[in-house]
């Protein structure tokens, strides 16, 4: 579903990515963990092209992402061809994100309603089933600034799934949260897991990516040191830079 | 009857200053009536003069030139906004250099060069298809509405790129990750929580917009304060025609100034005043 070969990103003289390869088949979940700034928001955010990368290639269910090949060279794809692009890969934020002007029903069904121009009406009865499904029925018409950081985030959720994304990415989705919150949470993404949905998650739960994950990454400082199944790479790493953050963590 | 000592009262506190700043303030006040009631102005030709046809008519031109140069100014300025953010460098670029010229030269002398403009082009049109004499096209109306329509673009592009600006970059993201276009995202995310921010500015610009109007009489757009001066020339009542002229704008401004606070509490839904404001009613 997603292949990634031989990224390279740049902020100046940081090297956020180096050389990542990774894939996930269709269904997988695979958690990146890894300290802060060792480029797995940036793996993320190359995938729908909120960030263009420098070098390397990635293929979204088999499509190239952002560029248009033609022999031997890529054209960087207008904003229309990007846009429709990342339509398939449904995103959840740190920070939540919602719009701020807009009530949690209004949320849901912008992206149905005015990206792929689906009716209103069945729209809204699918965003209510979505709200239904997080939990969050009976607050169709609050505004985020009125909703705790869990509601919020569960609604933000529900907003990717309404796309109906090949692809749901999870950036960090409970770093942002009282701790208390944090497992509401987790309770909706273990959903959407049960759904056999393929999800990329950037996460510091490690008991989340035990339990949920088929594969989890570890990275440092731009590169991916250590990939295997959970009761690997948490339970036995094999990689000393891998063990010292894993003990960290648990401590 | 208990033993203990009475139960503490909390007194209200005393605003000893208040009371001094109200009667000087209505002092004062009553001063400038009692001055201007026996100065030299005849107060009865100010009430007859209030709504003299002439009168009536330059206030209506003062209102349509306030809307018209307003909705224009607007115009341009979203669009020179917009152009100013955009990725591409020559848009960028020529937004930048619209607001340079129109905020880098005064409006009387831009009126008065769209006034004059028969002087440099004498026809305007397309060749071979629209002609016409430009003494025909730029009337008083159209060099007013252009003078002052364009001059306040510039402004207001300023004040809609700080608004563009000041939306959450986050949101801006999100837009993006769920598919939307620049242009959706720009209607549908950025510009609806940007008028929040450019609500009041362009609130106080309106107000400016309305007696701005009045430089138009130098050009002989048939506003208030034209009408007034064309009354004083014929009758010398001078300081009663002013005073005219004076009432009404004031009483534009008042009716603008319960819109905009009507406009503010419009486009605050989702903030967290208006979540307060909702606890309230």
């Amino acid at each position: 579903m997603i292949r990634i070969d031989g990224l390279c990103k740049r902020f100046g003289a940081l090297r956020a990515l180096e050389d990542i390869h990774l894939h996930v088949a269709p269904g997988q979940v695979v958690c990146l963990i890894g300290p802060s700034g060792s480029g797995k928001s940036t793996l993320l955010r190359c995938i729908n092209q909120l960030e263009r990368p420098d070098a390397g290639q990635v293929w979204v269910g088999g499509e190239l992402v952002g560029y248009r090949q033609a022999g031997r060279l890529l054209h960087p794809l207008p904003d229309a061809a990007l846009a429709r692009q990342r339509t398939r890969t449904a995103m959840v934020f740190q920070r939540f994100n919602l719009f701020a002007h807009r009530t949690a029903l209004q949320n849901i069904i912008e992206g149905p309603v005015h990206v792929l121009g689906r009716d209103r009406r069945s729209a809204t009865a699918e965003a209510m089933a979505l709200l239904e499904r997080v939990g969050l029925a009976d607050k169709r018409d609050a505004y985020p600034a009125t909703l705790s950081g869990g509601q919020q985030q569960r609604i933000a959720i529900a907003r990717a799934l309404a796309m109906r994304p090949q692809v749901m990415l999870f950036d960090e989705p409970t770093s942002a949260l009282d701790p208390e919150l944090v497992a509401e949470v987790l309770a909706v993404m273990r959903g959407v897991v049960a759904d056999g949905l393929t999800m990329l998650v950037v996460t510091h739960e490690l008991g989340f990516a035990r339990e949920a994950a088929d594969r989890v990454v570890f990275m440092d400082a731009g590169r991916i040191v250590e990939a295997g199944p959970p009761s690997q790479v948490l339970s036995h790493p094999t990689h000393p830079r891998t063990q010292g953050f894993i003990a960290a963590v648990l401590a | 009857m208990t033993d203990g000592p009475a139960p503490l009262r909390i007194v209200p506190r005393r605003h000893p200053g208040r009371w001094v700043a109200a009667a000087a303030a209505i002092l004062l006040l009553l001063a400038l009536v009692r001055a201007f009631a026996q100065g030299a102005i005849r107060w009865d030709v100010v009430g007859q003069f209030l709504t003299a046809p002439a009168i009536l008519a330059g206030l209506a031109n003062t209102c349509v030139m306030t809307v018209a140069a307003m909705a224009l100014g607007l115009a341009l300025g979203v669009l020179f906004a917009v152009m100013a953010l955009s990725p591409n460098p020559v848009l960028a670029w020529v937004a930048r250099g619209y607001v340079w010229f129109f905020r880098g030269t005064p409006l009387l002398l831009q009126l008065l060069i769209w006034f004059n403009l028969a002087l440099v082009f004498p026809r305007l049109g397309v060749p071979g298809v629209l002609d016409w004499r430009t003494v025909d096209v730029i009337t008083p109306f159209m060099a007013t509405l252009l003078g002052l329509g364009i001059n306040q673009g510039a402004y207001t592009a300023e004040v809609v790129r700080a608004g563009i600006q000041s939306v959450d970059a986050g949101q801006v993201e999100a837009a993006r990750s769920i598919g939307m276009t620049r242009l959706v995202l720009l209607r549908r995310v950025v510009l609806p929580q940007a008028m929040r921010v450019i609500i009041p500015p362009v609130g106080n610009e309106v107000v400016s917009m309305v007696k701005l109007t009045s430089v138009a009489s130098v050009i002989q757009y048939a506003e208030v304060l034209h009408n007034a001066q064309t009354i004083y020339y014929a009758n010398a009542r001078v300081i009663e025609l002013l005073m005219v002229a004076a009432f009404w704008y004031l009483a534009v401004v008042t009716v603008l100034n319960v819109g905009q606070s009507w406009l503010e509490r419009a486009f605050a839904a989702g903030t967290r005043r208006a979540a307060k404001d909702e606890v309230r009613a």
